[in-house]
């Protein structure tokens, strides 16, 4: 079956650019679950989806047009998380489903809701474009070079910023950066994924981990191994049964997480014993 | 004994509002001074501007040489984020040689060492596989520590260390921390507990936004500023 789902040219750009979107959003996913930034993610998307349908009903081509947007959104979305002066998680889902209604409202009196929309809405195989997966093998440099040549400063912005800042580390640079990685993958991927599942690519894959692993070292392992497999798994759950497939991919995320929420009480249990 | 900091009518703060204005005062080599005073009176902003991350808006800060090479240690309030955060103690700990690390992207064997030395001062370097989240909050402090010692062995800014612990671990954290200042760590602490901290600092500081007193321990039981907060030992 795998060979014969490698011979459809479309399903190898899906999975070549899927695989390198969900590493890069499983290695930034884990920065920004763990300062508690993942509404980020969420909202992102969001303002991803609203970017795009102006772009499609204007007729520009959708990703030199909603990168420069959703990477602003990033920047706007950290300052209003960092500053802490309006309740962050309120601002997100305010920009969110503000983007989401201009998304609709610009189609329905343009072009209507077709299949282009629905598509982005929650996702469509079909999407990965030769320039999507030539995008996604670039970011995908740019986060794992981040990854080695940052780790340890990563590891401390994470853990505690203020204790970053002290020992001179540029916290505020580490995360724009992160914000504008994500803002890239986010982009890159929703179209596959669809705009309402793919926050769900950088939330899972590190909450499961976590539940796992006692060391930051292994929560990124596991996070990056874990998003590839599930993701494939995902993929060819969606080929063999036709389903759609950024919905198959959360399911099958979300069947690892219920999985290492079992084995954590079974664990658990026999300590208790 | 040299002067590690020196403030003259030092004002530190934000855009528009200073939150500590006209402060002066001096860290010895060796010191142990306590900076009390009520919520927003400025403390964590002057440790903020003692760290070098905030510039003074007026007056003149002195900071020694040598700490500006390797940097201050400091023990930040602790945030909710890092209750359940998934790192090993080793790792927490070793994040402190980061000052040391400039560009280069791994640690070397000496900053290894640093961090294992400095465990081991702190009595921790058996819990160095454990996991951060699943310590004590006594044990917790005691990383936080060890990691502050691996950026410097010469001053330390402790920034409320005993909030959210229970009595006992309070009393040791003050233990240590005098046993770190007899081994010649110079030790600024910022705390609420203004009775737990007289019988161990060598000085006192009382911010509300100026500085109120400033002086000895026995000084300070003595003087009207005092009153308000220690309360119940009027003449």
């Amino acid at each position: 079956m795998i060979l014969e789902m490698l011979s459809y040219p479309f399903l190898v750009r899906a999975f070549a650019g899927g695989i390198l979107v969900s590493l890069c959003a499983a290695l930034l996913g884990v920065s920004l679950v763990l300062k508690r930034y993942s509404m980020i993610g969420d909202g992102l998307s969001h303002v991803s989806f609203g970017a795009l349908s102006v772009a499609l009903a204007a007729g520009w081509s959708p990703l030199p047009v909603s990168i420069p947007v959703v990477v602003l959104a990033a920047f706007f979305l950290l300052r209003i998380t960092e500053s802490g002066k309006m309740k962050s998680d309120a601002a997100i889902a305010m920009i969110s489903a503000s983007a989401l209604a201009i998304g609709i409202t610009v189609t329905s009196l343009t072009t209507g809701m077709t299949t282009d929309v629905s598509s982005y809405m929650f996702g469509s195989i079909l999407a990965m474009s030769r320039a999507d997966v030539r995008l996604a093998v670039a970011l995908s440099l740019v986060v794992l070079g981040m990854f080695v040549f940052c780790y340890h400063k990563i590891f401390a912005v994470t853990f505690d910023e203020n204790f970053a800042k002290a020992t001179g580390v540029k916290v505020s640079l580490y995360n724009v950066v992160i914000a504008v990685l994500t803002a890239v993958t986010i982009v890159l991927g929703m179209r596959m994924m669809g705009a309402m599942l793919i926050s769900s690519l950088i939330i899972f894959p590190a909450l499961t981990s976590m539940r796992v692993f006692k060391s930051f070292r292994g929560v990124v392992w596991s996070s990056a191994v874990l998003s590839v497999v599930c993701f494939c798994v995902g993929m060819t759950v969606s080929y063999r049964f036709s389903t759609p497939a950024g919905a198959s991919v959360v399911l099958v995320n979300l069947a690892a997480f219920l999985l290492s929420c079992a084995v954590q009480a079974a664990v658990r249990a026999v300590r208790a014993r | 004994m040299s002067t590690l900091i020196t403030c003259e009518h030092v004002d530190f703060g934000y855009e528009n509002q200073d939150a500590v204005i006209d402060l002066s005062m001096k860290v010895e080599e060796g010191d142990y001074l306590c900076v009390v005073g009520a919520n927003g009176s400025g403390k964590s902003t002057l440790v903020k501007g003692l760290l070098g991350l905030l510039k003074p808006t007026g007056g003149k800060l002195t900071v020694a040489e040598e700490l500006r090479r390797t940097g201050i240690g400091y023990l930040p309030q602790q945030t909710a984020a890092q209750r359940d955060f998934p790192a090993t103690v080793w790792e927490v700990v070793l994040s402190g040689a980061l000052s040391r690390m400039g560009n280069r992207p791994f640690y070397t064997p000496a900053e290894r060492k640093l961090a294992a030395d400095s465990m081991e001062k702190l009595g921790i370097s058996d819990l160095r596989k454990r996991c951060y989240r699943e310590l004590s909050g006594g044990q917790q402090q005691r990383v936080l520590i060890a990691r502050a010692l691996c950026a410097t062995s010469r001053m330390l800014i402790l920034d409320e260390p005993v909030t959210g612990l229970d009595p006992s671990a309070i009393q040791e954290l003050y233990r240590l921390v005098r046993k770190l200042n007899q081994e010649g760590v110079t030790i600024l602490m910022v705390s609420h507990d203004v009775s737990g901290i007289l019988g161990q600092a060598s000085r006192i500081l009382h911010l509300q936004q100026k500085a109120l007193f400033y002086g000895t321990p026995e000084e300070y039981v003595k003087s009207p500023v005092s009153r308000t907060f220690l309360g119940g030992e009027e003449q």
